[in-house]
């Protein structure tokens, strides 16, 4: 569960992210984040993943708290989190496979754990025959999935994703949110932060806008704040 | 979460050879930091020994007033005991003297034209700090029944010695210092290297919750490698040069009297600083690479 209470966040250099801000997300809901270039949406990831501390009000994240975390729970509270990327993120020289391996060694898993999860996370994203390629090798739509697989890989309560289509055409776009939507089918939150109107539309979800550092509008559907 | 040795040392190898020049270079400055510092300390501690056999060796003489009684004579030489940096005081008596000095001379005019008028009573005074050689003959000169000029120093025999020990000293105390944190330096850069090379790595990692301990152990088993393998390549290189040296000192003419300690006994007390400078320089250089990385 995520819930925000009257968050504010001031940069060093002044500037307002965000201005108060409460939201809660249950388990297993599915949430597109929308709103301008500059209203917060980033800003307000990077509060969840620990990445940056809320200049005042209070933040939880699947029980941790992000006001009073200690350094030693940052990990605990990521391996809570699967974090998606606009820019893939993959390691250039490592395929598929590794780099779905390296996120798993990283987090201690055994190497059997190692061994039966991969193939089953690949299997789901539709990329089992693709394990010894390098992402290179893999069109944009294709490394996407890479990087949905290694958020997945060690079974996060949440998934975040950072404008995930940013890079990719209408039709690979659509593939990943539907993608995502299979992932939220099972069972895990999927929070997706995203430009796309039409796309957003096309699923009838929880929309989240975001405009100027405050929430202007919470329901179904892009149109219905 | 268990300590994955294998996986560590393998990244903290990959890391290694990912920069073959400058692990080559690192591991370079470093075996030469080593052994200057093996070399400087090697010969202080070969002073030191000389020095030590020396002191045991050296004798200041305070030859007695004729005038003074057996009584006086007795009282002169614990006057003389309790000055400071006196070890040791044997009474020498004329005649010992002489027949020492006959034995010591093997010219047979001298021996016949010798006197024992010519020698007097005295006492072979043993100090314990050949540095302190000179205050301690004026004392004993300041004693009633010894007197100016009646005390015997062979100041120069010590003075080279002292000269070589205390220098040296000084030179490998300050050299290690300063070379213990060039080392440190070097291999601290060509770890930040890796970690800038590793940077995206990290930054995953640190994402999907790895704990700074994991991100750290690669770095630090490279650092502790560097450390490592240049400790046993200058090991092995200070063995070979001391050894030559101490061949050629010996096969020299002029240098006879200056007896080297054989490798053979120190050869553990020197693998040991060896060793533990590599790896202090090494796991040292490392952690401050990685310091600033780990924030956030
Ligand atoms: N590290 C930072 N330091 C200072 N100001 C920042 C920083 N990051 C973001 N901002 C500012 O905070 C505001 C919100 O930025 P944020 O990145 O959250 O917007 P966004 O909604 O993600 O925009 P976009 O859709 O373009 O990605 C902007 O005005 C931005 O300039
Ligand atoms: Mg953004």
């Amino acid at each position: 569960m995520i819930r925000l209470k009257d968050v504010e966040k001031e940069y060093d250099n002044g500037t307002y992210a965000l201005r108060g801000i409460s939201l809660t997300i249950e388990d297993g809901e599915f949430v597109f984040l929308v709103g301008p270039s500059g209203s917060g949406k980033s800003t307000l990831i990077k509060l969840l993943t620990g990445e940056i501390l809320p200049s005042s009000g209070r933040v939880i994240v699947n029980g941790f708290s992000l006001t009073k975390i200690s350094d030693r729970q940052i990990p605990l509270l990521r391996r809570s989190i699967g974090v998606i990327f606009q820019d893939f993120r993959l390691i250039g020289k490592k395929t598929v496979y590794e780099n779905l391996s390296f996120a798993m060694r990283a987090v201690g898993s055994s190497p059997r754990t190692i061994r039966t999860r991969i193939p089953y996370v690949l299997k789901l994203v539709g990329l089992e025959e693709k394990a010894d390629q390098y992402p290179h090798e893999l069109s944009g739509g294709e490394q996407q999935r890479v990087a949905i697989a290694r958020a997945l890989v060690n079974n996060p309560m949440t998934i975040i994703a950072d404008e995930p289509t940013g890079n990719l055409d209408p039709a690979r776009s659509l593939e990943i949110m539907r993608l995502l939507n299979r992932i939220n089918e099972l069972g895990t939150t999927v929070v997706i932060v995203t430009h796309e109107r039409d796309l957003v539309n096309r699923f009838r979800k929880r929309v989240v806008l975001l405009e100027n550092g405050l929430i202007t509008g919470d329901g179904i559907g892009y149109d219905a704040k | 979460m268990k300590h994955d040795f294998g996986y560590f040392i393998r990244e903290g190898v990959g890391n290694l050879f990912s920069h073959g020049f400058m692990s080559f270079a690192a591991i370079g400055i470093t075996v030469a930091c080593l052994l200057i510092m093996g070399t400087f300390s090697l010969v202080a501690y070969n002073a030191e020994m000389l020095l030590r056999t020396l002191e045991s060796e050296y004798e200041i003489l305070a030859f007695v007033d004729d005038s003074f009684d057996e009584e006086q004579t007795k009282k002169v030489g614990e006057d003389i005991a309790k000055l400071p940096n006196v070890k040791n005081v044997v009474f020498i008596t004329r005649e010992e003297a002489m027949e020492a000095f006959e034995n010591r001379s093997l010219d047979d005019y001298m021996r016949r034209n010798i006197l024992p008028e010519m020698f007097r009573d005295r006492y072979a005074v043993y100090v314990s700090d050949l540095n302190q050689v000179r205050r301690t003959a004026s004392n004993i000169e300041n004693v009633k029944g010894v007197g100016k000029g009646n005390v015997r120093v062979d100041e120069d025999i010590a003075g080279g010695f002292i000269m070589v020990r205390n220098v040296a000293g000084a030179v490998s105390i300050a050299l290690v210092a300063i070379l213990l944190v060039v080392s440190v330096f070097i291999i601290s850069n060509t770890i930040r290297l890796t970690t800038f090379d590793r940077r995206d790595e990290i930054a995953i990692m640190k994402m999907v919750g790895a704990t700074n301990a994991f991100i750290r152990w690669p770095f630090v088993y490279e650092g502790f490698l560097l450390g490592f393998l240049s400790a046993s390549i200058a090991f092995g290189l200070q063995w070979l040069v001391y050894v030559t040296v101490v061949k050629s000192i010996a096969s020299a003419d002029t240098l006879q009297f200056l007896r080297a300690v054989p490798f053979a006994d120190i050869w553990k007390p020197v693998a040991l600083s060896f060793g533990g400078a590599g790896i202090v320089i090494g796991v040292g250089g490392s952690l401050t690479a990685i310091r600033k990385f780990l924030q956030v």
